[in-house]
């Protein structure tokens, strides 16, 4: 559907995306997963025809990005303002006409729930209402591609599962999603295939059971931090980290690990054991550091 | 141009307009408000300064003592028909003909009067010459200067400062990821902000009228022609201002620095007759001065469209200069 050769993109001396290269396959949902500064939102906008490479290839459908592109593409931006003193049923309609080809707009209302605030001004929308409008006309052509960036930040718990609801329906209908996100949960829930980009690069790519398999072989065993005796630093060669009341241990093998805590008479009453997620491959690629 | 996204964009653009009331409010109650405030001001009428037009002011020969008369603001004028008009609309109260030595005044102006016992007084004897016509009261002579003006300014904040906004907020943007063309929203920016103005400048033009019963002896198409040809002008410097910035107090300063010298210099509070030739010839590069020249001339003294075609060719070279510039130069980001 989408390939990308060798993409660059600088601005003056920094390297904002600097020569990643993907395939995305029909009807799949692509997670490009990154923190702050490493380059998604560069690379979404220019596979979305925003912004111009500095050098390389972005072909979909075997063909250069061209006119047609504009009337198959569904876009929604990660800052987008929307004309002022319109209804929310006025900015579908005044969407609509732009495109050759368009859902019926009862349809969208219908299925991104917008009966509720329909006459009312774009400018009184709540965040989760705001999200789903926009999203409303990312799909109001009815479009083969979709572009999610960072669709659900700063939307509380509630909006945001509902909104991962939304997009299971577009799954469902074999559109390709290409989502940008900082929650892991989020990519995890949603995504058949995940890259992670740092610095421009690409540093990870594969489908999020094969990458933690890849860089994962182990579990980590959660116990209440008074339970351990505080001389205890170390297991089968593993740190101990205790944070927030609670000691971590990372555990390549838990049967050897919970025979160690029985035999120091340490109390399995509140033992939790959970695989390693997207977020421990995260931080483990992409370092601890908070980026602007 | 397809003209289904075109009228989308237009008809967007004007509920957007129509239902920001204080904007809407504004753009009304202010030249309404400056129109009755000057038409109780000025309500004598004339204003009270001596105004005197000579014609062959180089003439050789002794000059007459009259020219020495303090307190009296002496205007040189190139040609006598149109400066025998004037004394006719009181907005000269006196003209002399060095050369040929003659003087005209309006029996019916009262300045007219008291210069003619001045100019006895002084001893010089010069051929009287008489003329008559209704005095131009001077809100008839303002209130084309304050229609335009408030065209102007809903001209270039109203397209120009509202593109910016668009751009800075991410409007421009997410347009910019639909089929829409550059053209066409520029088209329906134009289009929508060009029929706004010409509905609400209808409406202040015959609610003030009420009021105020000002001159209008020349044609309403003409004045139709004008307004529209001059507010596409006016719209033009707008775009040109607004297609690349994407700062809204940069584009605010930038607006103010283009609006107040056209307010000051294009004649719509104070005639330029009479003032430095530079300032004369800096307001000959300004739309409004031309916009304001041509609807005076057309409401003040019934002139035709042939007699305003200077004005209307200059307005149209100047929309084609600064629509090419801004189209070319127009950036969505």
């Amino acid at each position: 559907m989408l390939e990308i050769h060798n993409l660059k993109k600088y601005f003056d001396d920094v390297k904002a995306v600097d020569g990643i290269s993907l395939t995305i396959e029909r009807g799949r949902c692509f997670g490009l997963l990154g923190p702050n500064g490493a380059g998604k939102t560069t690379t979404v906008e220019m596979l979305e025809g925003i912004l111009t490479p500095t050098s390389g290839e972005i072909r979909y459908k075997n063909q250069p990005l061209g006119p047609h592109f504009r009337n198959e593409v569904g876009i929604m931006f990660q800052h987008t303002a929307l004309q002022e003193f319109i209804t929310v049923r006025e900015i579908l309609h005044l969407f609509k006409q732009f495109y050759n080809q368009s859902k019926s707009i009862d349809e969208l209302i219908e299925s991104c729930a917008l009966d509720e605030f329909l006459d009312r001004d774009t400018r009184k929308l709540s965040g989760g209402q705001r999200q789903r409008l926009l999203l409303a006309i990312a799909l109001i052509n009815d479009p083969e591609i979709i572009f999610l960036d960072e669709p659900t930040t700063g939307l509380d718990p509630q909006s945001r599962r509902n909104f991962w609801q939304l997009l299971k329906e577009i799954k469902s209908q074999q559109k390709t999603i290409i989502l940008t996100t900082h929650y892991m949960e989020e990519a995890h829930e949603l995504c058949d295939e995940l890259a992670i980009m740092d610095h421009g690069h690409i540093i990870a790519q594969g489908t999020p059971r094969a990458l933690l398999a890849e860089h994962f072989n182990s579990s980590v065993i959660t116990l209440p931090i008074d339970e351990l005796p505080n001389e205890l630093t170390q297991i089968d060669g593993s740190d101990i980290l205790r944070s927030e009341g609670f000691a971590e241990i990372v555990s390549n093998d838990i049967n050897k690990t919970i025979r160690f805590l029985i035999k120091q008479q340490i109390s399995l009453n509140n033992l939790q054991v959970r695989s390693r997620t997207l977020e421990d491959l995260f931080i483990k690629l992409t370092g601890h550091e908070l980026r602007q | 141009m397809n003209m289904r996204r075109f009228f989308a964009l237009f008809s967007a653009r004007n509920r957007e307009f129509l239902r920001d009331r204080t904007a809407l409010a504004w753009n009304i109650i202010l030249p309404v408000l400056l129109v009755i405030g000057f038409a109780f001001a000025f309500s004598t009428d004339s204003v009270d300064l001596f105004k005197v037009g000579l014609f062959n002011s180089q003439a050789a020969g002794q000059k007459p003592s009259f020219l020495e008369t303090r307190h009296i603001h002496f205007i040189k004028v190139d040609e006598l028909q149109p400066a025998i008009t004037k004394v006719e609309q009181h907005q000269l109260d006196m003209l002399l003909d060095l050369n040929r030595n003659r003087y005209w005044i309006n029996e019916s102006s009262a300045n007219g009067y008291i210069l003619e016992r001045l100019l006895q007084g002084s001893g010089d004897h010069l051929q009287k010459q008489t003329v008559s016509g209704d005095a131009i009261r001077y809100v008839d002579w303002l209130i084309p200067g304050i229609l335009a003006m408030n065209m102007m300014f809903s001209s270039l904040f109203g397209v120009g400062y509202v593109i910016v906004r668009y751009r800075k907020n991410g409007v421009l943007k997410r347009l910019k990821a639909t089929p829409l063309t550059a053209f066409e929203f520029l088209a329906a920016q134009i289009t929508s902000r060009l029929w706004l103005i010409v509905l609400l400048t209808s409406c202040v033009f015959f609610g003030t009228d009420l009021f105020v019963d000002f001159r209008m002896y020349g044609s309403y198409l003409d004045l139709l022609l004008v307004l529209i040809v001059g507010t596409i002008s006016l719209i033009s410097v707008g775009l040109l201002v607004a297609a690349r910035m994407s700062s809204e107090e940069a584009a605010n300063g930038l607006l103010n620095l283009i609006s107040w010298p056209m307010m000051l210099l294009s004649g719509v509070w104070f005639s330029l007759e009479g003032s430095h030739p530079l300032a004369i010839a800096l307001s000959q590069l300004l739309p409004l001065t031309h916009l304001i020249d041509a609807a005076r001339a057309i409401m003040i003294d019934g002139a035709g469209l042939a007699d305003v075609s200077p004005q209307l060719l200059i307005l149209g070279a100047m929309s084609v200069i600064f629509l090419l510039i801004s189209a070319w130069t127009f950036r969505w980001e």
